[in-house]
């Protein structure tokens, strides 16, 4: 049997976009690559938070929670 | 990365605090950061009824699950803005939320005081941007239901970017009266006004969002859709980038300003309000900001009746 590579799933919210990444890598890369600042989203897999050192791969379904929200006076 | 407290493993990393916390110690600290402001700044006393304004959002259910879990009496307070889907959904979560604790939780919605008074009519129709006539409903109607209901503390999910882009913004402008106002317990200069307070003022986004998520708070995620351009997203943007050059900014420059120099702008700012003709509520005119929105908005209608005859 020959194994199908598969990327990994993140889900971006509130913006209810997601893309699909190759590879491993830190949360701290894949928030940089995807562009967010640390600390102005939550890494969630399962049930669970990653901080920036954990490493997510291939397989893995993400979502990146944004925290910022804004508007009032 | 093991957790600061317990050495299990973390599930969150604080770099302003220089700290990690799995999920257990993580709620323990969340828990004593609030309660420690509350004590500092002598917010209000254990005892003391809190009527809480939440929104729906991360910010104000997680404050309020923090005061009703420390044993605080809490009622909630949910103003419906008229935003369309988004304040309908918002409802819906602060509902639940209070549904599912047993709290109490009393809803006052702008589309039933009077018409045409939703935040995006009301906003049209003056022409002011929708933040601008947000705050100033929402100020007018939380006084005005907290006097109505008798509580004399109104607690608001207020945390540190919130604040730390508010005093940015008013220090590009200078705004000395702002300045003057611009602090974590907002005393009653009025007999019509309630205290209010700020308990999340030194806690980030990040760490309510994270409360939040793990105390199983089910919080609305979208954004406000009026925020789109907001101002102060903008201020939230550079305060996040020099958060990240230098962790524990966003605290320093709030804690510092309350300690230091908010006093001095409070010292020369004495005007005390008189009373609204229209609605008799403190007002800093003849008729304070509130009515004058309505008023704008009644004549705004009443032109666009005669119009249609």
């Amino acid at each position: 049997m020959v194994a199908v590579p598969c990327s990994m799933r993140v889900h971006l919210r509130p913006q209810h976009r997601t893309v699909e990444i190759a590879g491993r890598r830190t949360v701290g890369r894949l928030l940089s690559e995807l562009g967010v600042l640390p600390g102005t989203a939550m890494v969630i897999r399962g049930d669970v938070l990653l901080t920036d050192g954990e490493t997510v791969e291939e397989g893995d379904e993400i979502e990146v929670r944004a925290v910022i929200s804004g508007g009032a006076e | 990365m093991k957790c600061t407290r317990c050495r299990a493993k973390a599930e969150v990393q604080l770099r302003a605090h220089n700290s990690a916390f799995c999920r257990p110690c993580y709620v323990v600290f969340f828990q004593r950061q609030v309660e420690r402001a509350i004590a500092r700044q002598r917010m209000f006393a254990r005892d003391e009824p809190v009527l809480v304004a939440v929104s729906g959002g991360k910010d104000s259910l997680a404050l309020w699950d923090v005061l009703a879990d420390l044993g605080y009496a809490t009622s909630g307070l949910y103003l419906g803005l008229g935003i369309g889907d988004y304040s309908a959904r918002s409802r819906d979560k602060a509902e639940a939320f209070a549904a599912r604790r047993g709290l109490p939780l009393r809803i006052v919605d702008l589309s039933e005081v009077g018409p045409g008074l939703g935040v995006p009519e009301v906003a049209a129709a003056t022409r002011r941007t929708p933040c601008a006539a947000c705050g100033t409903m929402k100020r007018h109607s939380f006084d005005a239901a907290a006097l109505e209901a008798g509580f004399a503390v109104l607690a608001t999910g207020h945390n540190l970017d919130d604040e730390a882009a508010r005093l940015l913004g008013n220090v590009l402008h200078w705004q000395k009266d702002h300045l003057a106002r611009q602090r974590p317990v907002l005393h009653p200069t009025h007999p019509k006004f309630v205290r209010k307070v700020k308990p999340l003022y030194l806690v980030s986004e990040y760490e309510t969002a994270v409360y939040a998520f793990m105390r199983g708070i089910d919080y609305v995620v979208e954004e406000c859709p009026n925020a789109v351009g907001a101002t102060q997203l903008v201020y939230k943007d550079v305060l996040a980038r020099l958060e990240v050059e230098s962790p524990g900014t966003k605290l320093r420059f709030v804690q510092e300003f309350v300690r230091t120099a908010q006093p001095a702008f409070a010292e020369v700012e004495h005007q005390a309000p008189g009373e609204c003709a229209v609605c008799g509520m403190p007002a800093y005119g003849e008729v304070c900001s509130y009515c004058r929105l309505v008023r704008e908005v009644e004549t705004k209608r009443a032109r666009a009746a005669a119009g249609r005859m």
